[in-house]
């Protein structure tokens, strides 16, 4: 239940700028476009989910988008030059991935240092290594991406939901299912509330801050093996700079960014909203894409302020009824 | 902690000894210097130049994290400030430009100091707004354009010289020759220190902790636009989507390699301008040795790792690592 005011907004701002939107340009409001929006986000609505978890639980990562540069570029040279079967390089990627967030968060539990510093340190060595395996875009030709790319399921009036939106959207409905329902999950939350209480209450703060960063981390690794399946390529420059669209997409999704409050619904609404900006950018024609930058910067502001004054206002109550109990 | 203090300084020093003492290995005219033209040239001049946009924003930084606070936003205020003063370049004269870049650079600041100090926002959010929609701002003030000018006084800001050295130099120099002064010259220092160690207490104890942290986000935003004009002054152009791109990291990171702690408190202003040179020495000699500029990431990345560990307050010697690794067992 908690959490629910902040997206209850989300939704509201998505339902009102969506039929915005569509009074504007009546056609937004199509199966295809909303296809192509979950199909053009889904590396981001992947990648959000993971993070919402880490930012829940009081940290934050900015490595994401560099795992995902080196995800792409790690499955397309393994598929293409060293012949490496398509599944053995995800498997591969996979657990690459994981053991790289597992020793952001071993550091940062270990050695008691700011996340912040640590994934910022994992962010340029993940950036450096898939600098180092190519500099150049390497195009992937194998089978299984087009059949993938190919693949999608017929949704009244014609639009189509691609295999890479649907693995999106079982990942979303995963990760809620995973915060919400598990002692995982609750465990994420006592870590965000306070982690001294929760080290107290018996959870085992650092096997949780290692585990919450190794998902993150696979769960960006997901999402630049769907992000490689998108372009049918692996560039070393991909994914520049989506660790802070993931950031703002769970803010904006109602998760306080202190740890403690969100949820992963939030996430995938906010994520919907970026994508709708950038849809009706797209339709408009005349606006340049950077106003999808200051957008996301309003939209910022307005949920982070807002979230300052219910924070202020829940407080308020509360210190009455300890003047009271005194 | 008081006993290591006269020791403080004495890692980077030897730190940046070090690395150029491998530059000079891998480039043996490192240390060369000859003057053409009235004006030095050499690798170390080079390193000095290159440096000064970092070291620029390193010296807001470092006020800024002193107060327990972050600053993202520095890159694109860069952006935008290059921006402005590219764009005004050729109309105006130099001090209406650089009174509108540096303008534009304060009211940047005031935005996250009232974010942060008003509404009491998370510095590292509070900032993230304006780093996302600032590189925006800059590209609707360049519309989308790589801006270019030909006006000699701001093309002297970023490729002139002063007495043998560039410019650039010269500005980076003199800010933290006046940052020195107004900080330590004064209780100013004590008092940003005191904010950072214990905001709550510093508050009761009579230091106006708001004004202390808008003003740090303000010289931040100050120093942000200077960088940005030099910047945009050194390739005669503004290029809203890469100008100071990742600086800001570069420069939180030169603050760290200069000892300042993230966690607020003590701060040294030439130990975080040793800090930027330190990163720059290291891109330079990356370059010189011929290595692909992509290794510079990894070799950052390895030594804010070292650093890092070596800061860590859980970690003195390997007797910390077995403790903790116990307790955490335990």
């Amino acid at each position: 239940m908690r959490g629910l005011p902040p997206v209850l907004i989300t939704a509201i701002v998505l339902v009102a700028g969506f039929a915005a939107c569509a009074m504007q340009f009546p056609n937004i409001a199509s199966t295809r476009v909303v296809g192509n929006l979950l199909t053009d986000n889904a590396f981001l609505g992947i990648v959000a989910t993971g993070m919402t978890f880490v930012i829940i639980s009081g940290g934050i990562d900015l490595s994401v988008g560099s795992v995902i540069g080196f995800t792409t570029v790690f499955v397309a040279l393994a598929i293409e030059r060293w012949g490496v079967p398509p599944l053995v390089a995800f498997v591969a990627i996979l657990v690459l991935s994981a053991a790289f967030g597992a020793a952001m968060g071993a550091v940062i539990h270990v050695f008691d240092l700011p996340p912040f510093i640590v994934t910022l340190a994992g962010m340029f060595l993940a950036r450096g290594a898939s600098f180092l395996l190519s500099t150049e875009s390497v195009p992937i030709t194998a089978p299984v991406y087009s059949t993938v790319s190919d693949f999608a399921l017929r949704m009244p009036g014609g639009g189509r939901l691609t295999a890479i939106a649907i693995i999106m959207l079982v990942i979303v409905i995963g990760g809620a299912l995973l915060l919400h329902l598990t002692r995982f999950g609750a465990n994420v939350y006592a870590l965000g509330g306070s982690r001294a209480t929760a080290s107290l209450m018996g959870v085992a703060v650092g096997k949780m801050t290692v585990k919450i960063y190794m998902l993150s981390s696979l769960l960006a690794g997901i999402a630049g093996i769907v992000f490689s399946f998108y372009t049918s390529a692996g560039y070393s420059l991909s994914a520049v700079g989506v660790e802070l669209d993931t950031i703002a997409a769970v803010v904006i999704g109602g998760t306080l960014l202190t740890g403690g409050q969100g949820s992963v619904i939030g996430t995938f609404l906010g994520v919907l909203i970026q994508g709708m900006i950038q849809t009706y950018i797209n339709f408009d024609g005349t606006l340049s894409s950077w106003w999808t930058k200051i957008a996301t910067g309003v939209l910022l502001f307005a949920f982070i302020a807002l979230q300052q004054g219910l924070v202020a206002l829940a407080r308020r109550p509360a210190a009455k009824n300890a003047g009271a109990a005194i | 902690m008081t006993a290591l203090l006269p020791r403080r300084g004495f890692a980077q020093i030897l730190a940046l000894i070090v690395i150029l003492a491998v530059d000079r290995v891998v480039s043996p005219q490192f240390f060369d210097l000859r003057l053409q033209d009235g004006r030095l040239f050499g690798s170390l001049i080079d390193v000095l130049n290159r440096g000064t946009p970092v070291a620029l924003l390193s010296l807001g930084m470092v006020l800024v994290i002193a107060t327990r606070g972050i600053d993202l936003s520095v890159g694109a205020v860069m952006a935008i400030c290059g921006a402005i003063a590219a764009s005004l370049a050729d109309t105006h004269g130099l001090p209406v430009v650089l009174a509108a870049a540096l303008g534009a650079g304060l009211v940047c600041g005031l935005w996250n100091g009232f974010l942060v100090a008003v509404l009491g926002m998370q510095p590292i959010v509070a900032t993230l707004i304006l780093m996302v929609a600032g590189r925006g701002i800059a590209q609707l003030i360049t519309e989308g354009r790589i801006v270019t000018f030909s006006s000699p006084d701001l093309v002297w800001l970023g490729n002139g010289s002063v007495l043998g050295l560039p410019v650039p130099v010269v500005i980076a120099l003199s800010m933290l020759i006046l940052t020195g002064a107004v900080v330590r010259g004064s209780a100013l220092g004590l008092l940003i220190e005191a904010t950072g160690g214990n905001a709550r207490a510093s508050e009761l104890a009579g230091v106006g902790t708001r004004a202390m942290i808008i003003a740090v986000y303000v010289w931040c935003g100050i120093c942000a636009a200077l960088a940005g004009v030099i910047a945009a002054a050194d390739i005669m152009g503004a290029d809203a989507n890469n100008a100071g791109l990742w600086l800001e990291l570069d420069a939180i990171l030169a603050v760290v390699i200069g000892g300042t702690s993230l966690f607020g408190g003590r701060f040294s202003l030439v130990l975080a301008v040793l800090g930027a040179l330190i990163i720059q020495t290291m891109n330079t000699g990356i370059l010189l040795s011929g290595y692909p500029p992509e290794f510079n990431l990894l070799v950052k990345a390895v030594v804010v790792l070292a650093v890092l560990l070596l800061q860590s307050p859980k970690l003195s010697g390997f007797a910390g690592i077995a403790t903790r690794l116990k307790r955490t067992k335990a």
